[in-house]
C-alpha cells in the first residue's frame, strides 16, 4: 500500500461541510489549484499518477469483462462501476494495509486494490460461494448487499480499534441511496458519539437504483452528517486526486482521535444497477452524455498527456496489464469448480459443531433420498 | 493447421430468474469471424434490451434462432467453430456442467483445461434459472414489480424459478419407465383449476414431475392428505399407456408458447368481460329424459325426418325455444350505454363449438320460427360450418341466448360464463343411465342435468328458476309442450 504522507494537522483545518464541490482535475485535465487541499497531494508524482491511471483502467476493464461474463451465463449477476473508477481508486489507494474497509456490493475496483484474487471476486457473483475471500487476509470486509449495513460493522470495527487504542481507520463505502437507511443515519450516530475513526465514502452516483438522489434529499448528502456532528467535505468524485485529498484528510483525522468523516464523492453510474437493470427506463440519455464528459479516466488520460506522461509505451503497458487481467478474470470464473450441497455447512463455525454436524447429515440423507429406489420412500 | 471444434452458446438468464428472451436482432451472420466478447446479437428479456457478448474468438457456424424469436432459457442460439486448442477464449471456455466436484474452498487458480476431444461444448449454464428446476404445477405466481428493473413478473412457469441444481434433474431416467400423461389425465390438466399447491415432499414432486403427472390430480393417502411416492405410483399406473406422439410431446419441449391471437384471444376478452362485467348464477336441474329419448328414437324412425340428424341436443334447442315463450326475460339485454334492458322478440340461438381454432359461438338466426327439422338441418349446418372453420362473422355476432352442450365430453354439469352480451346460457350433460325414483320404486332411467347461468342483472333467482323447471318439464315429458304453448 502506500505511506500517506503527513502534511500539515487535519485538527488545524476547518470541520468543513459540503461546501463547494472540491475539484483538483477539471474535466479539462488541468490541474486546478487549491489553497487547502494541494498539499494533501503534493507527494503524488509522475510515476503514482501514471499508477493511478494503469489501477483506474484495469477495473473498467475488469467490469467490461464481468459484464460480459454475465451476459454469457458465467455471472449470475454482476453490479457495473463503469463511471466510478475515480472513486474507488482514489480512496483505496489511500488507505494503508491495516485500516479496514466495509464495502458494499459495487466496490470490485476497491477490491482489486486490497489484493482480492479476480477469482475471489468473481466467486460470489457466479453464486459459487456466499463469500468472496477471507476478510482478515485483506482487511476488507466481504461486500454487504443490504443497503447501508456495513457502515454499522464499520462503526462498531472502528470502536473496537479504539478499545485496542490502534491508529487504524476504518472506511465504509455506501451510496446515495444508502443514506436514506436507518443503518447509515444509525451508525453517523454512533460514530459522532464515540468519535469513532470511521470514514463514511458515500458515491454519489445519483441513482438509488432507479430513484434519483434529488427526490431523496433536499440538500446536498455532504450536508447530511452536520445534523449528526459529522464533519464532511464534497468532491468531485471523477477527480482522483481531489478523492485522494479528501480521502487522506479524514483518514488522518480518524488516526489522531479527530473522529469521523463523511465524504460525498460526487460521480455518476455510467452503467445499469445491475446487469438485471434497463437505466433507459428512467434515465434521460442527455444526463449520461453530461456525464460521459466527465469521465473519471479521460480526465486523467488528458492531464497525463499534457504532463507528457502518455507515452507509447506506457499505454501499451497499461493496456496488456488489462488484458492480462481480464484474461485471468474470464480463466478463473470459469473454470471455478461448482460448490456441492453440502458445502453450505463448511464455514458456519470455524471448529467442528456438533449441532451442525447433525443438519449435515439430516441433509445429506434427504439428497439421498432422491436418487433412492422407489420403494425406499421419501416421507 | 489446427483441428477445429464446434461450441455452442446456450441462451443465459440475463437477469436474475428470466426464463426466457426475445432475439431481436443479429449483429453477424453465418461464416463472419468474430473475436471475443464483440457484440453478437440484441435480446430483450422481460426487464431490458441487451447486447450479447460471444463467449468465444472463432467463426460463426450457425444461428439457431431467428429474430424475434422467443427463446428459453438453457437453448442453444448459436454455435461457433474456434480452434481446438482452446487458446482463443482467453483461457479455456470448456464444459461448465464437467467441472470438478472441488468444493469453494479448492484453488481457483486460473487453470487452462480445455476439454480438446468433445466434439461439442456448451456453455452458459451458469445462472440459468431454468424452467427445469420449476414445477409445472401451480398457480401463476404474480410478483408486481417494485422497482424498475426488479421483480418481474415470473410468467407461466409455475412458481418462483429457482436455480437449477446441476444434477439433480434426470429426464433420462424417468423416460425408461416413466409413462407420460395419459389423454384423460392431460385434458384434466389442461382445465384444471389449480388453487392451493398439494402436500407432498420434494423427492415426491421430483418423481411426479418425471412421470408427468400433476400433483393436483393425485389424491394423497398419507397423513393429513399428503401424497406419498406410493400414491404417484399408483396414479401413474392407473393412466394408461401413452402413445409414441405423446411421449415425445412430453419429452420434448417443456413447455410451449402460442402467441395469444385470433379465436383464442377473443374467447379470453370476451370471457373476461362477461364474467366481470354480469354477474353470473348459476342453476343445476337433473331430469329424468327416458321420454325425450323415447321420442328421439320414434322420430328417428319416422319417414318424415329421413336425412335429419337428430340428437338430444336437437330437442333440447327446442325445448329451450319453447320454454322461452313464457321466461322471455332470459332473452334479453342488459345495454349499458343506452341505460335500457332490450327484450328480444326473436330468438337468436347461439351454440358453442369447440373448432380447431376454438370455442366459437356461432348462432341460429330468428331460432324461434324454425320447424324442428328446419332447426336439426341448421344445427348440422352450423356444427358443420364451425368445424371447418367457416364460420362468418355474421353468424357469431347478434346471439340473444346460448346452449353448451359439454354433455358430448361425458360431463354432467358446469357453470357455464355467458356469452357476452347474452342473458342466459344452458349447459347440456350428458344423458347417463341411473337409478332414479319413479313411482316411489327406484327403476334404471336416463338421466341428464341441466346447467343454467344468468345476468342477474336481468334475470331474477325466480324466473331464472320457472325458465329451468319449464325446461325440465318438457324433457321430462315432450308433452308439457302442449301446455305452453
Amino acid at each position: 500500500m502506500h505511506h500517506t504522507p503527513d502534511p500539515g494537522h487535519s485538527a488545524q483545518i476547518p470541520l468543513r461541510t459540503g461546501g463547494d464541490l472540491l475539484q483538483l482535475v477539471s474535466p479539462e485535465g488541468e490541474r486546478i489549484s487549491h489553497p487547502e487541499f494541494d498539499i494533501w497531494v503534493k507527494d503524488i508524482g509522475d510515476e503514482h499518477l501514471c499508477s493511478l491511471y494503469e489501477d483506474m483502467t484495469v477495473i473498467r476493464r475488469i467490469d467490461a469483462e464481468a459484464t460480459a461474463l454475465q451476459r454469457q451465463g458465467e455471472l449470475a449477476l454482476w453490479p457495473p462501476l463503469l463511471g466510478q473508477e475515480a472513486a474507488q481508486i482514489g480512496s483505496s489507494r489511500s488507505l494503508r494495509d491495516d485500516d479496514f474497509v466495509f464495502p458494499s456490493y459495487r466496490e470490485s475496483g476497491v477490491a482489486y486494490v486490497r489484493g482480492a484474487h479476480l477469482s475471489e471476486i468473481a466467486r460470489v457473483w457466479r453464486g459459487n460461494a456466499s463469500y468472496g475471500w477471507d476478510p482478515l487476509r485483506i482487511n476488507l470486509a466481504t461486500p454487504q448487499i443490504i443497503i447501508g449495513s456495513q457502515s454499522l460493522h464499520a462503526t462498531g470495527y472502528a470502536m473496537g480499534v479504539q478499545l485496542d487504542g490502534a491508529n487504524t481507520a476504518v472506511l465504509a463505502y455506501f451510496g446515495d441511496g444508502a443514506t436514506s437507511e436507518g443503518d447509515v443515519n444509525e451508525a453517523m450516530v454512533f460514530a459522532a458519539s464515540y468519535q469513532a475513526p470511521v470514514v463514511f465514502f458515500c458515491q454519489n452516483n445519483h441513482w438509488a437504483i432507479s430513484e434519483p438522489v434529488r427526490v431523496q434529499s433536499h440538500v446536498q448528502l455532504a450536508d447530511r452528517p452536520s445534523g449528526f456532528g459529522i464533519p464532511s467535505m464534497r468532491v468531485d468524485g471523477n477527480d482522483v486526486l481531489a478523492v485522494m485529498a479528501a480521502t487522506r484528510v479524514a483518514l488522518d483525522r480518524a488516526r489522531k482521535g479527530g473522529g469521523p468523516t463523511f465524504i460525498e464523492a460526487v460521480t455518476y453510474r455510467m452503467g445499469p444497477h445491475t446487469t438485471a437493470d434497463d437505466p433507459t427506463r428512467y434515465r434521460d440519455p442527455i444526463e449520461l452524455e453530461d456525464w460521459a464528459a466527465k469521465d473519471p479516466i479521460l480526465r486523467l488520460h488528458k492531464l497525463l498527456e499534457a504532463k507528457g506522461l502518455l507515452t507509447e509505451d506506457m499505454e501499451a503497458r497499461v493496456k496488456s496489464k488489462a488484458d492480462a487481467v481480464a484474461a485471468e478474470l474470464r480463466a478463473s470464473c470459469i473454470d471455478m469448480p461448482d460448490p456441492q450441497p453440502l458445502d453450505v455447512f463448511n464455514h458456519v463455525y470455524s471448529t467442528p459443531n456438533s449441532w451442525i454436524e447433525r443438519q449435515k447429515d439430516h441433509y445429506s440423507r434427504y439428497l439421498n433420498s432422491f436418487n433412492q429406489p422407489v420403494e425406499e420412500g421419501a416421507l | 493447421m489446427t483441428a477445429t471444434m464446434i461450441k455452442e452458446f446456450r441462451l443465459p438468464d440475463l437477469g436474475e430468474g428470466l426464463t426466457e428472451s426475445e432475439i431481436l436482432s443479429w449483429k453477424v451472420a453465418v461464416g463472419d469471424t468474430v473475436t471475443l466478447n464483440q457484440v453478437i446479437a440484441e435480446v430483450e428479456t422481460a426487464k431490458a434490451v441487451v447486447e450479447l457478448p460471444s463467449p468465444f474468438a472463432g467463426v460463426v457456424a450457425e444461428l439457431h434462432e431467428q429474430p424475434g424469436t422467443v427463446v428459453e432459457v438453457g437453448k442453444p442460439i448459436v454455435s461457433f467453430e474456434v480452434d481446438d486448442a482452446g487458446s482463443s477464449n482467453g483461457g479455456g471456455v470448456s464444459d461448465t456442467r464437467d467441472r470438478s466436484a472441488a468444493g469453494p474452498a479448492g484453488n481457483q487458480s486460473a487453470g487452462n483445461h480445455s476439454s480438446g476431444d468433445r466434439a461439442v461444448v456448451e456453455t452458459s449454464t451458469k445462472g440459468s434459472p431454468s424452467t427445469a428446476g420449476a414445477e409445472a404445477v401451480g398457480a401463476p405466481a404474480k410478483r408486481e414489480p417494485n422497482l424498475v428493473g426488479y421483480g418481474a413478473v415470473v410468467e407461466h412457469s409455475g412458481r418462483p424459478t429457482r436455480r437449477a441444481r446441476g444434477q439433480v434433474q434426470d429426464v433420462k431416467s424417468a423416460s425408461s419407465e416413466a409413462p407420460a400423461l395419459s389423454e384423460p389425465a392431460a385434458a384434466r390438466q389442461a382445465e384444471g383449476d389449480v388453487s392451493e399447491r398439494p402436500r407432498s415432499t420434494p423427492p415426491v414432486r421430483k418423481l411426479a414431475r418425471d412421470l408427468g403427472i400433476n400433483l393436483e390430480l393425485v389424491r394423497g393417502t398419507g397423513p393429513g392428505g399428503l401424497i406419498t411416492r406410493e400414491d404417484v405410483q399408483n396414479f401413474s399406473g392407473a393412466t394408461e399407456a401413452p402413445s409414441e406422439t405423446q411421449v415425445s410431446a412430453a419429452r420434448g419441449e417443456r413447455e410451449t408458447r402460442t402467441p395469444i391471437k385470433g379465436v383464442r384471444k377473443f374467447t379470453a376478452a370476451a370471457m373476461v368481460q362477461s364474467a366481470f362485467t354480469a354477474p353470473h348464477v348459476t342453476e343445476f336441474l337433473t331430469v329424468d329424459v327416458t321420454a325425450t329419448m323415447e321420442l328421439l328414437a320414434r322420430l328417428k324412425g319416422n319417414k318424415a325426418f329421413d336425412g335429419y340428424k337428430l340428437t338430444p341436443l336437437t330437442i333440447a334447442a327446442k325445448a329451450v325455444l319453447v320454454a322461452l315463450r313464457n321466461n322471455p326475460s332470459l332473452n334479453s339485454r342488459w345495454d349499458e350505454a343506452s341505460q335500457e334492458i332490450v327484450q328480444f322478440n326473436y330468438v337468436n340461438l347461439g351454440i358453442a363449438a369447440a373448432t380447431p381454432r376454438g370455442l366459437t359461438v356461432p348462432n341460429i338466426k330468428d331460432a324461434d320460427r324454425l320447424t324442428l327439422r328446419e332447426l336439426s338441418t341448421a344445427l348440422t349446418e352450423l356444427t358443420d360450418t364451425a368445424r371447418a372453420g367457416k364460420t362468418s362473422p355474421s353468424e357469431l355476432s347478434g346471439g340473444t341466448i346460448s346452449i353448451t352442450n359439454i354433455g358430448v365430453f361425458g360431463i354432467d354439469a358446469g357453470t357455464p360464463i355467458l356469452n357476452p352480451g347474452e342473458a342466459a346460457i344452458v349447459a347440456l350433460g350428458a344423458v347417463r343411465k341411473a337409478p332414479w325414483v319413479v313411482n316411489d320404486q327406484l327403476a334404471v332411467r336416463q338421466v341428464m342435468s341441466l346447467s343454467l347461468s344468468f345476468d342477474h342483472r336481468l334475470v331474477d333467482g325466480e324466473q331464472g328458476s320457472r325458465f329451468l323447471a319449464d325446461l325440465g318439464a318438457i324433457l321430462a315429458d315432450p308433452a308439457m309442450v302442449m301446455t305452453m304453448i
